[in-house]
Formats: C-alpha cells, structure tokens, sequence
C-alpha cells in the first residue's frame, strides 16, 4: 500500500514538472503586491504544477514590460487612464488592496493613539506645521502628551504607487497640496528626507525622533512603528485595520472609471480607512500568446477563489466578491484569443 | 653532410612554412588585439551617442537652463539638474577631502615607520575595506553610522559652531543624521583603500639610496617624506586619487542609503541632498513618460561629462607637473 503511493507520489511530481515546463507565466510590475503574489504563486505550483515569475520591477517598469509585450502581465499600483487603456489594447483590473497608514516616532506615543485628519496631514508634509505640539495636532489630541519637538519628514525617495495614493489623498483633501504638490509616483517634496522603498521610511522613521512618514500597513506592522488613527470623510476617526480597508472597498463605485480604476483615497462610509489603495493587472485584449494569458488568467481566477486568506494573513486586503464577479465577467466577454474565441470561461 | 645535401630541399621548404606559420600567427595576434582596443572606442562611443541620443527630448525641452535649475517636479514635468550636480560634486569633495590625508599617512605609516609585524595585518584591512561590497556600506551607514552621527557627532557640531559665522550655515541642524556630509564620510572611508594601495605601491618604489641620503644628512621623517619621496611619487600619488575621486563621483548604492534623496539644494552639508547616480537609481524605475526618462538620462550623460572633466584635468596637471621637472 505504502508503495503503490510514495509512486502515485512521484508519478503526481513528474506530471507536475512536466506541466511546469509546459507553462510558466510571466508578469512584472508594482512591489507593492509583490509579497502576496509570490506566495499566491507558491501556492498555486503547489496545487496545479505550473508557476509564475514575477519580476518586482516598479510599476512604471512593469507599464512598459508590458507595453513592450516581453511579459504576459503587467502590475501597477497607479491606475491607467481610459484613453491609454483604449489605445493600447489593454484590459486592467484590481487584484488586491491593502492601506496606507502614517507612522510616527514620539516618545511615550503608542500605536493608534494619536489622532490626525487630512488637512492636518498635508500640513505636515507641506511643512507648514513645524512641531508637533502645534494647535493643529493639539486640537485633535486633547488627551495626547505632545512634545515642543521639530517635525522630521520622511518620504520615498524612489518612485512608489505607495506615495502615488498617499498623494492623491492628501490632494483630495487639501487645495494648497493639490495646486503645490500634485499627484505622482514621485514628487517634488517641498520638505524633509527620502528614504528608498517601505522598508527605508520605516526604518528611518524609526531612527529619527520626532519623524513622521508613510508606509504600507504590513510594513508598519513588522517593525513596531506607531501607526496613527485618521479622520475619515464622514468625519469618524478610524483605526487601520483590515476591516476600514475593506470597508473604503465596499463603498467605492468600481464602474465609474475605465478599467476599474477606481482610487480608493477618502471614501464615504463611517467605517473606511482614507488611505486605502488597490493595486492593478493589466492584460492585453486579444494577446499574441493567447495560452500565456489564458494561463494567467486561471491563475488570477483561483486567487480570488482560494487567495484571501494568505492575502489576510499578509495584511493585504481581498476584492469584495461583488468586483471580483464584475472583474471575471469583464475578462469573459473582453479578452480573446486569435478566433474570437474567450480566454476565460467563468465556470473554471 | 651529404645526407643533408640530399636533404636540402625540403628542409628550406619546410622552414619557410614554420616562418609563414610565425608571421601568420604574429599577424592574427596584432588583428585581435587592435580588435580588442578598438572595441574599447566602439563601446565608449555606444555608450555616449546612446546617452546623447536618450537625453535630446530634456535638452531639446530646458535647453542650458537644465544644468542651472534645481527644480525637479515629475507632476508639472519640469526638470533641472543642479540639485544633483551640487550634491555629487560636493559629496565627492568631502570624501577627498578626507581620504587623501588619511590615505596618505596611512601609506606613509606602512612604508617607512611601521613594524614589520604590523604592516601586513593593516595592509590586509585596507585591502578587505576596497573589497566589501558598496550595499554593505550602505546599510552600515544607515543602521549603524548615521544613527551615530545624529545622536552624537551632529548635536555636538550644531551647538558648538553656532556662534562661528559661516560654519554656522555649513552645519545647521536639524541633525537627521543622514545627509550629504553623512554620505561624503561613507565615500572618504570607501575611497580611502584605492588611494592608500596606490599610495603604498608608489613609496615601495622610491629608491633607499635617496632616502637614506637624506636621512644622512639629517633630515626628519617628514622632511624626507616632504622633499623625497612625495616629489618622487606624486604622479602616481596624484593617480590614485583621481581613481579614488572617479569611485566616489559614481557611487550609487551607499549613497543613496544616507544622503537623504531630497532634491534641494542647502547651505548647511547636514542637510538632506541627492547625487546624480543617487536620482537616477531612485527614480529610474518609476519614471513615466518620455521627459521624465530622458531627463534622467541626460543626469547620466552630465556625469560622463563631469568624470571626463575630471580626468582631463588630472591629464593635465600630471602633464604641468612632468614638465616643471623636466
């Protein structure tokens, strides 16, 4: 009996390596999901044999693989717009969302304690408001023991989907930021230093006394940083978990921009996070390898079936089932292979 | 005799193929390796009609203002290069600064006052420290070093130069502890081995017959290190600080660790900055759209420019020096 398995064992590894060879998908893109898609993928080897190689190139980096065809998927945290979606032949769709919280290093501060709102925020990073014992933060932190301390800054340096959504929200909710700052990936900061991806500003942070920065829920998470409670639209002071992130989620109108490209900064709802952003695949239309990107395409399928709670468990937070349906249905009547023929059919 | 008369004919023939075969080979050696320099000129042209190429849209969009403005905005998509400009060339400055004293009296420790048991163990230190990989150099600085220079080293400049006039402005808080002087330390300490081997290698060379003269007739150690062996060495003195200073402007990965990343230019070195490589490895990869690429590559080609500056400049001292000798 033993026997008869430990073949049927390998028989299953040798049918495994030989689809392995078979198919390998290819996509590149935003570092922002990286973790989460690695072990989605991990995962997914595991269970059907065929594996995916995602090169953790930026999302800028991952528009132009893309474009220029060298890879079955792109990622990116910044959405495209619908013109360049039209023009390029390209489909886009959220895949998984996480927050974007502020972190700061004050003495005798825990996390969640302190209390900021937008306007407060952008203040701060405008660099307007010099010390943390000023009347802005004082006024939504009664309780709160502040410090006559200078305001340190912390940014990314690299260009970052992370800063891009950071951006747009404090664009949302402040004029002066909207007219003097802007929204991009990479901006011109008008104060403090830039430190090279999540782990650099929260190391910094860390470091610095009186600093304040912003980084990916995970990251806040993994090194003990104090994070901070926001104030959302509806005027509620929310705490980052997953439950506000999901909740920004629910309360977004997906369909009302091209390609789901819906930013998730300042939602309604009492119970949402205003930093929550998604992160974005983007395939084409009618592909030149149609089994590449119909091979994606089921692997994109089975980590919305059976990916949310490796996605929980990495602070990502899933697609509400209701996108994902929409999503399966855009891929469905949208993306073809050579004959017309669809890619992907729901019932897989 | 007579068989080798017999013999005669063959052997002529068969030494002018041994001679054919020499030539031919010789010839095959001389193509390969003028092949091989020449590939050097075709690569170094690629290289620059590429960045020349890549840059025009920047150039073509700010015209001169590119090297003279310091503002760099991706979101109005206006560009100018000076805040990098300044950062390199003053981080590279701090670092020679520092590193040529040091590198010299550590060379000049070695070859003439150190023990013998001691010169190999530090020889080998200078050595391993040009090995160790710049990424380590960065995380060293920014986990290690710059937490140092901001609890310590930094609080201590900023108070006690405050009443002195202009360094007041030079060191002007708050102490990040990153920032361009922490990043002009970094590149001192990594451009330190280059110039100290070099150093080392050129004293070994100063014949004893010169030095001992001139202990004879009474000279101190520094008077001989002054007037012998420095005047005796300095092109290849002045050679490894020019590989020293050509390290230090390229440098990309330990700076961009401690210098901040801030596109401003201040007056006070413990301020936040950014270099030209520091820019260009930060933003390369999320860089949209074509003037925004091309204004980095054309941060890139102002590099080759200012390194070719920079070795035409050592050429030329080198070439001043050799001629008020001679």
């Amino acid at each position: 009996m033993k026997h008869i398995q430990a073949l049927a064992a390998v028989g299953l590894m040798l049918a495994g390596l030989g689809s392995a060879n078979a198919a390998e998908i290819s996509g590149a893109g935003a570092t922002f999901p990286y973790p989460i898609y690695a072990k989605w993928a991990d995962a997914y080897k595991k269970e059907t044999g065929i594996g995916m190689n995602y090169q953790s190139i930026g999302s800028g980096g991952g528009i132009k693989q893309i474009k220029a065809k060298t890879v079955t998927f792109g990622a990116s945290d910044a959405p495209l717009s619908g013109d360049d979606l039209a023009q390029t032949g390209l489909v886009q769709f959220p895949m998984v969302m996480g927050g974007i919280v502020p972190v700061v290093n004050l003495e005798g501060v825990k996390p969640g304690e302190l209390v900021l709102d937008g306007p407060t925020l952008a203040q701060i990073f405008v660099g307007d408001v010099k010390k943390w014992d000023d009347a802005a933060i004082k006024k939504l932190n009664p309780n709160v023991k502040l410090p006559s301390q200078a305001i340190a800054i912390v940014h990314r340096s690299d260009g970052s989907g992370t800063t891009y959504n950071f951006a747009y929200y404090l664009a949302e909710v402040s004029p002066q930021w909207k007219t003097n700052v802007g929204v991009n990936t990479s901006l011109q900061w008008p104060a403090g230093i830039g430190a090279k991806g999540n782990e650099g500003v929260a190391n910094n942070v860390g470091n610095t006394k009186g600093a304040i920065g912003y980084v990916e829920y995970a990251y806040a998470l993994q090194n003990k940083l104090t994070y901070t409670k926001m104030v959302n639209k509806a005027g509620k002071v929310v705490a980052p978990t997953s439950e506000t992130f999901q909740a920004a989620a629910a309360n977004a109108d997906w369909k009302s921009k091209p390609g789901y490209g819906v930013i998730l900064a300042d939602q309604p709802g009492d119970k949402s996070w205003p930093m929550t952003a998604a992160t974005w695949i983007l395939v084409y239309k009618t592909p030149q390898d149609a089994a590449a990107t119909a091979e994606a395409l089921k692997f994109f399928g089975w980590a919305y079936a059976n990916g949310d709670k490796m996605a929980e468990e990495l602070h990502y937070v899933p697609m509400p089932t209701n996108v994902v349906k929409d999503v399966q249905a855009t891929w469905a009547s949208e993306i073809k292979g050579p004959e017309g023929k669809p890619l992907y059919t729901a019932s897989k | 005799m007579i068989h080798a008369a017999v013999h005669d004919e063959p052997e002529v023939h068969s030494r002018m193929a041994v001679l054919g075969r020499l030539r031919a080979s010789d010839t095959v050696f001389r193509i390969l390796t003028r092949a091989a320099a020449i590939a050097v000129l075709v690569i170094l042209g690629a290289v620059i009609l590429a960045l020349v190429e890549g840059s025009l849209p920047a150039l073509r969009a700010f015209g001169f203002g590119f090297l003279y403005h310091e503002q760099w905005n991706p979101v109005t998509e206006r560009f100018g290069a000076l805040a990098p400009i300044y950062g390199t060339i003053v981080t590279s400055l701090i670092a020679i600064l520092i590193a040529v004293p040091v590198g010299v009296m550590i060379a000049l420790f070695l070859t003439e006052l150190c023990p013998m048991w001691l010169r190999r163990p530090i020889g080998i230190a200078i050595e391993l420290l040009a090995g160790i990989p710049s990424i380590i150099y960065g995380i060293w600085g920014l986990f290690v070093f710059a937490p140092f220079l901001q609890q310590t080293v930094q609080p201590l400049l900023i108070d006690s130069l405050e009443p002195v006039p202009v360094l007041s402005t030079l060191f002007a808080g708050p102490p990040y502890g990153i920032g361009v002087l922490t990043a002009g330390l970094i590149l001192a300490i990594m451009v330190l081995p280059f110039i100290t081997s070099i150093s080392r290698d050129v004293f070994d060379t100063v014949p004893p017959v010169l030095k001992e003269a001139a202990y004879g007739v009474g000279c101190t150690t520094w008077e001989v290190f002054r007037h012998v062996v420095l005047p005796y060495t300095r092109v290849g003195v002045i050679g490894g600080i020019m590989l020293g200073l050509g390290r230090a402007l390229g440098e990309t990965m330990a700076v961009t660790f401690v210098i901040g990343n801030a596109h401003r230019i201040s007056g006070s070195i413990l301020a936040p900055g950014t270099t030209i490589s520091a820019t260009i490895a930060n933003e390369f990869t999320e860089a949209v759209g074509d003037l925004y690429t091309s204004s980095l590559i054309a941060l890139g080609l102002i590099l080759f420019v200012i390194t070719f500056l920079v070795l035409a400049a050592a050429r030329y001292l080198l070439a001043r020096i050799e001629r008020k000798v001679a």
